[in-house]
C-alpha cells in the first residue's frame, strides 16, 4: 500500500520507479540485494514514519500513565523510596471527606460551566449561520476568548468579581441586588469560576457547531419551510437532529475539560487557590491532586486521585457511548 | 476483534520502543550519579588550580556583582583561581522543589545551596541532612558567631549543623501614626512599646480601644490580618508546631494555643481586615493606600514593602515599634552538598559570605538584617535609618529585636501546618464567619489529611 501511494504521489506509474536495472550504480551488485532492500523499505518504512508519534506517545503518554498507576499503589514522598501499600491510597480516598467534597465541587462546577456554555454556543452558531454582514469578523471574534490564556482571562475576571471594588458588585449595587461575596461564599464563587470557563469555551464550541450546521443540506430547510415550519421549528426539528453527533462530541470534550478543571479555580483563589478557598468551597479533583502531590509531597495519594479521575472519565465515556447506541437504534440507522 | 499479523508486529515494535526509551531515561540518570560520586574524590584540589564555584540561591541574596554588594568579585580578587557563578531562581518555592529533587538524585547540585528558613526543618531530616557537609567538622566554624536561635534551626537531632546563617527576620510592629492619633492612642514608638511590652494581650486591648474610638478613620481596622498576627505571636513562642525530635505537637503546644487565642480574639472582635499578607492578587498591597488597617506585624524585610505599598502619600505617616514579644520570620542558610567537586573551597566561601564583615556589606546595600552577632553590634547596622520613616531608629529596633528572638524547635511539617491553620482556619473565620471551635476542628481535620507521619 505504501508503495502505491508513494508512486502515485510522484505522478509516475508504480513500475517505473523500483526497476533495479535503471540505476547504473547498482549494476555491479546482485539484483537480489536490491529487491530485498526494496522489500524491506516497503515493509519497514511505514513504521519509521509513524514511529515519532508512537515514541512520543510512549514517553509522554503511556509511560506516565503506567507509572502513575504504579505510584498509586505505593506510599512515596518526593525524595524517598516507594513503599508498597496496595490499595490503601484508594481506600483512604473513600473515607476522605476532602476527596468527596472535591468530587462534588468538580461535578457542580462541571454542570455550571458546561450546560450554559453549550446552550449558548448552539444559539451563537445558529445566529452566525444566517447571512449577516461582517460574518467573518464575528466568527473570528467568538474565537478570541479561546485564544486568551487561562491566566490572563482569570486575572481580568478576578478584578471584575472583586467583592469590594469589582465591576459586577458595583453593577449589582446600582440595580439594588446587594453585595455578593464572590470569593468566599460557595455558590457565588463557583458561579464566578464557571463564568470564566464559559467565557473561554463558548466561542470554540460555537464554531464547531457552525461547521456542522453548514453541512446540513439546504433542501431540508426548504422542505421544512414549504411545510410551514417556523424558524424555531426548523432549528429544533432539522438543525438539532442533523448535528446530533457533533453535539455529543462537544459534550464529551467539555466533560473531559470540566473534570480536569484546574487553572481557573487555582488562580481565582489566589493565596488559597490550592485548597479551593478557605473552606474548600471550590476545590476540584485536580486541585486536590495538586495539593497532595506538591504541597504535601505525597505522590502516591496524588496518583491515586489521578487514576480515580481517569476512571470517572472512562465511566462518563461509557455512558455517552450507551446513549449514542440507543439513539442509533431509535433512528434505525 | 481481529488480530492480524501486522498489528501484532506493531505491538512488538511499540513495546521495544518503550523499552528503549526507558533504558535511555534510566541510563541517563544512573550515569549522572556515577559521575558525581566519582568526581567527589578530587575534592581536595590544589589551591592553585583554576576552579569555578556555583552558588545556587533564590530571590536576591545581595551577593552578586551587578546589583548586589559585589562579594563574588571581591572573593575572586582574594582568591584569583576561584571564579564564582550564581544560579539564582526567582521563586523560592520552585527553587526548593528542584533542590529537593536534585538532592535525592545527587545530581545537578551547585557547590553551595541556599536554604530558606521555611524549608530548613525539612532539610535537617536525616534523608536530606546526610547530603550536606556538617559544619561542626569544618575548621573555623563557631556556632556562637551567629544568633543562638539561628544555628539551632540548622542543627539536626543528632547534632550536625548543615548550614551557616545569612540574614535574620526579626519582627516588629509597623503602625500608622496618623490613624493612632485620630483614634486618640499614643503615637510615640517607645511609649507604645512600653505599654504592650511582654504581652500580646495588651496589644489586642489597644486594638479594642482603637475599634471603640469614634474618631478613628472610617473603614480602617486595627490589624491587617489575623493570620499575620497569628504568625507573629507564634514566632515569639518557645514551643511552636513541633517538639525537639521534629514530631508535630501543634494540638498540645502552648505556643500554638496562645497564638490561636490571641489571633482569634482579634478576629472575633472585628479588629482584623482579613487580608493575606503578600497575597498573589496584591489585595493586601493595595489596601495600604486605601487605608484599610492601622498596624502590620512586620519583619525587617517587610519595612520596604510598607513604604512601596503606601506610596509617597504615606511618607512619614508610618512608624515602627518594638513588638510585645520578638519573633523571627524569614532568613536563610548556606549549605554545602557533600557530592560537590570542590567541597573544601565551597565551605570556605560559605563561611566567608556569612562572616560579619560580609553580612554588614550586604546589609548596607540591601538592608538584610545580619544573623551574625558581631555584625548586629556594628555601628553601621545600629545607626540605620530609613528616609520613609523619618526619625525611626530602624537599625536599633531590629538589631535588638534580633538578639531577643526565642529559639524554638522546628519540624518538617511546620510549613504545611502553618498554611492550614492560617489559611483554612483563621482566614476562614475572617472571610466566612466560621465559629472559632469549628475553624480549629476544620484545620485539625485537614492537617490529619495532609500529614503522614
Amino acid at each position: 500500500m505504501a508503495t502505491s501511494v508513494r508512486a502515485t504521489s510522484d505522478g509516475r506509474p508504480p513500475s517505473s520507479r523500483p526497476a533495479p536495472s535503471t540505476s547504473d550504480k547498482s549494476g555491479s551488485r546482485p539484483p537480489g540485494w536490491r529487491t530485498k532492500l526494496f522489500r524491506f523499505d516497503t515493509k519497514a518504512s511505514p513504521y519509521a514514519y509513524v514511529a515519532p508519534f508512537f515514541i512520543l506517545f510512549a514517553a509522554f503518554g503511556l509511560f506516565p500513565l503506567i507509572y502513575t498507576g504504579w505510584l498509586s499503589l505505593h506510599q512515596v514522598e518526593l525524595g524517598t523510596h516507594a513503599k508498597w501499600v496496595g490499595f490503601d491510597n484508594y481506600t483512604g480516598l473513600w473515607d476522605n471527606e476532602f476527596f468527596w467534597k472535591a468530587l462534588r465541587n468538580t461535578f457542580t462546577l462541571g454542570v455550571l460551566s458546561t450546560v450554559p456554555q453549550l446552550l449558548m454556543a448552539l444559539g451563537l452558531a445558529h445566529l452566525l449561520n444566517y447571512k449577516l454582514r461582517g460574518r467573518g469578523f464575528f466568527r473570528v471574534a467568538v474565537l478570541a476568548p479561546y485564544a486568551t490564556s487561562v491566566a490572563a482571562a482569570t486575572l481580568v475576571f478576578i478584578q471584575m468579581f472583586n467583592p469590594d471594588y469589582g465591576m459586577i458588585n458595583q453593577l449589582f449595587g446600582h440595580i439594588g441586588l446587594g453585595h455578593v461575596d464572590w470569593e468566599s461564599s460557595k455558590w457565588p464563587a463557583q458561579i464566578a469560576i464557571s463564568t470564566i470557563v464559559t467565557w473561554r469555551w463558548t466561542g470554540y464550541n460555537a464554531l464547531i457547531y457552525l461547521a456542522a450546521m453548514q453541512a446540513v443540506p439546504a433542501d431540508l430547510y426548504e422542505a421544512a419551510a414549504l411545510d410551514g415550519a417556523s424558524r424555531w421549528r426548523q432549528f429544533v426539528s432539522v438543525t438539532i437532529p442533523s448535528i446530533r453527533p457533533t453535539i455529543l462530541f462537544t459534550i464529551i470534550v467539555s466533560t473531559i475539560g470540566a473534570t480536569q478543571l484546574f487553572g481557573e479555580p487555582l488562580m481565582f483563589g489566589g493565596g488559597v487557590g490550592v485548597t479551593g478557598g478557605t473552606d474548600h468551597q471550590y476545590q476540584t479533583l485536580s486541585l486536590y491532586m495538586y495539593d497532595k502531590g506538591w504541597n504535601t509531597g505525597e505522590l502516591g495519594q496524588a496518583s491515586a486521585v489521578a487514576w480515580v479521575m481517569l476512571l470517572i472519565l472512562l465511566l462518563i465515556g461509557a455512558v455517552n457511548l450507551l446513549i449514542v447506541r440507543s439513539n442509533r437504534r431509535k433512528l434505525g440507522a | 476483534m481481529r488480530t492480524s499479523g501486522r498489528t501484532r508486529k506493531a505491538a512488538v515494535i511499540a513495546v521495544a520502543g518503550l523499552a528503549a526509551c526507558a533504558t535511555l531515561i534510566t541510563g541517563c540518570s544512573s550515569d549522572n550519579k556515577k559521575d558525581d560520586n566519582g568526581s567527589s574524590d578530587n575534592s581536595s584540589a590544589s589551591s592553585t588550580e583554576k576552579i569555578t564555584l556555583h552558588v545556587g540561591d533564590f530571590g536576591s541574596f545581595g551577593y552578586d556583582d551587578k546589583t548586589g554588594a559585589a562579594l563574588y568579585a571581591e572573593y575572586h580578587k582574594l582568591h584569583p583561581n576561584i571564579t564564582i557563578v550564581e544560579d539564582a531562581v526567582a521563586d523560592g518555592q520552585q527553587y526548593w522543589n528542584s533542590l529537593k529533587l536534585h538532592l535525592t538524585q545527587n545530581s545537578g547540585l551547585d557547590d553551595i545551596q541556599a536554604i530558606e528558613v521555611g524549608y530548613i526543618g525539612l532539610a535537617i531530616q536525616p534523608n536530606l541532612a546526610s547530603k550536606f557537609v556538617d559544619f561542626k567538622t569544618v575548621a573555623g566554624f563557631n556556632a556562637a558567631d551567629w544568633l543562638p536561635y539561628k544555628e539551632k534551626q540548622a542543627t539536626t537531632s543528632d547534632g550536625k549543623v548543615i548550614g551557616v546563617g545569612t540574614d535574620a527576620g526579626p519582627t516588629a510592629i509597623c503602625y500608622n501614626k496618623d490613624a493612632f492619633q485620630k483614634a486618640g492612642l499614643p503615637t510615640d514608638r517607645d511609649t507604645l512599646a512600653a505599654n504592650w511590652n511582654g504581652d500580646w494581650q495588651k496589644f489586642i486591648d489597644l486594638g479594642k480601644q482603637f475599634a471603640a474610638s469614634k474618631t478613628a478613620p472610617k473603614g480602617m481596622k486595627f490589624s491587617d490580618s489575623g493570620s499575620g498576627l497569628f504568625n507573629a505571636v507564634l514566632a515569639s513562642q518557645a514551643t511552636q508546631y513541633s517538639d525537639a525530635s521534629g514530631k508535630l505537637i501543634y494540638d498540645t503546644s502552648a505556643g500554638v494555643q496562645t497564638a490561636w487565642n490571641i489571633a482569634t480574639e482579634a478576629v472575633q472582635e472585628g479588629l482584623t481586615a482579613g487580608y493575606q499578607q503578600l497575597d498573589p492578587a496584591n489585595a493586601w498591597a493595595a489596601a495600604f493606600k486605601t487605608g484599610k488597617f492601622a498596624t502590620v506585624t512586620c519583619p525587617s524585610w517587610m519595612v520596604g514593602l510598607v513604604a512601596t505599598n503606601s506610596g509617597d502619600a504615606g511618607k512619614g505617616k508610618w512608624d515602627v515599634a518594638a513588638p510585645p514579644q520578638v519573633g523571627n520570620w524569614g532568613g536563610s542558610f548556606l549549605a554545602v552538598p557533600k557530592s560537590g567537586k570542590h567541597v573544601k573551597e565551597a565551605t570556605e566561601l560559605a563561611q566567608w559570605l556569612t562572616s560579619s564583615a560580609q553580612e554588614i556589606k550586604v546589609f548596607q546595600k540591601f538592608g538584610n538584617i545580619p544573623s551574625s552577632t558581631k555584625a548586629l553590634d556594628d555601628p553601621a547596622v545600629q545607626s540605620l535609618v530609613n528616609p520613609y520613616f523619618p526619625g525611626t531608629p530602624m537599625g536599633k529596633i531590629f538589631a535588638s529585636a534580633a538578639k531577643n528572638i526565642t529559639p524554638a524547635p522546628i519540624g518538617p511539617w511546620d510549613g504545611n501546618v502553618k498554611d492550614i491553620i492560617t489559611k483554612n482556619g483563621i482566614l476562614d473565620m475572617e472571610k466566612r464567619g466560621t465559629a472559632k471551635d469549628k475553624a480549629w476542628s476544620n484545620a485539625v481535620k485537614q492537617i490529619k489529611d495532609t500529614v503522614v507521619e
